[in-house]
């Protein structure tokens, strides 16, 4: 009798690929939101000393 | 930026949790394939992540109407996340499809209407984003992603029709594969249980990465704000 092809290289690559491509694009929204977020203090900061040097 | 919702940490929880559970009915609940083996698995997770690109372009189609009709910021930035998630879930069915592909039609890619509708739709998605990112007018920029992911939607219904309009090698999930199909299988119970469970986990996973993602793009518009007080 023969049995189901040996395929299971494969099935290893496509979830590789499902979980890989998924926790690559998680990171990318992490670390673009630190970056925004470091950023955005940053520019506070400016914005704070700006206005305590005109009073 | 204001606190993460309490809701969000619940979306974010949900998620992992129904991810958690479809990926263990992938590996140990629905029974091997007969014929294909244990590449048929691949099956459960590259139709969801198809579901989801078109998803995300539907939604991004929407939201372009919206924009439209109220020019409210808040919908360009659900049509751009809607795009952005779209396109990486687009290009996990593209090659998962094509990994699938390779031991059961014997090559990684055919220029079949379903895999050649599929790549014009993910070349289409691209270019939103690529020519988007050439604009430097919000307003401008928005009214064109509004008017482009509305006219390239037209690329979904296409592709998702392809293999019941033309002939083609691609099996059909969901009604009668065209004779010439190869690779197509009958579900078991088991097998029905975790495709259904698996478009559910990926749908959860998608409301929740768009949200994440709008949050995103409203943090975007903040730091811009920020540096045009600084500035002008």
């Amino acid at each position: 009798m023969v049995g189901p092809a040996d395929t299971y290289s494969y099935m290893i690559a496509g979830y590789v690929v499902i979980f890989g491509v998924i926790l690559a694009y998680l990171g990318s929204l992490v670390v673009r939101w630190r970056s925004l977020q470091r950023e955005k203090t940053m520019l506070e900061q400016i914005e704070e000393k700006d206005m305590g040097t005109d009073h | 930026m204001e606190k993460k919702p309490v809701l969000l940490t619940v979306l974010d929880v949900l998620t992992a949790a129904v991810f958690i559970l479809a990926s263990g009915m992938v590996f140990l609940y629905a029974p091997m394939e007969a014929v294909m083996g244990w590449v048929q698995k691949v099956f459960y997770f590259h139709v969801s992540a198809g579901w989801v690109g078109m998803l995300g372009f539907l939604v991004a189609a929407v939201a372009g109407i919206a924009y439209l009709r109220s020019k409210h910021q808040k919908w360009d930035d659900v049509g751009v996340a809607g795009v952005e998630i779209g396109l990486i879930f687009m290009l996990i069915n593209i090659i998962t499809g094509a990994i699938w592909a390779r031991p059961i039609w014997n090559t990684w890619w055919t220029w079949d209407p379903r895999l050649t509708t599929a790549t014009i739709m993910e070349l289409v998605y691209a270019a939103y984003l690529m020519l988007r990112s050439g604009i430097d007018d919000s307003e401008k920029r928005a009214r064109f992603g509004a008017i482009y992911a509305i006219i390239g939607f037209a690329s979904v219904p296409l592709t998702f029709a392809s293999i019941r309009l033309f002939r083609t090698i691609h099996p059909v999930v969901i009604g009668s594969s065209d004779p010439s199909a190869v690779g197509a299988f009958d579900m078991s119970a088991r097998m029905s249980q975790t495709f259904f469970f698996s478009l559910f986990a990926f749908s959860i996973l998608f409301a929740d990465l768009l949200w994440h993602r709008i949050r995103l793009s409203k943090l975007e518009e903040q730091v811009d704000q920020l540096k045009m007080e600084l500035y002008q």
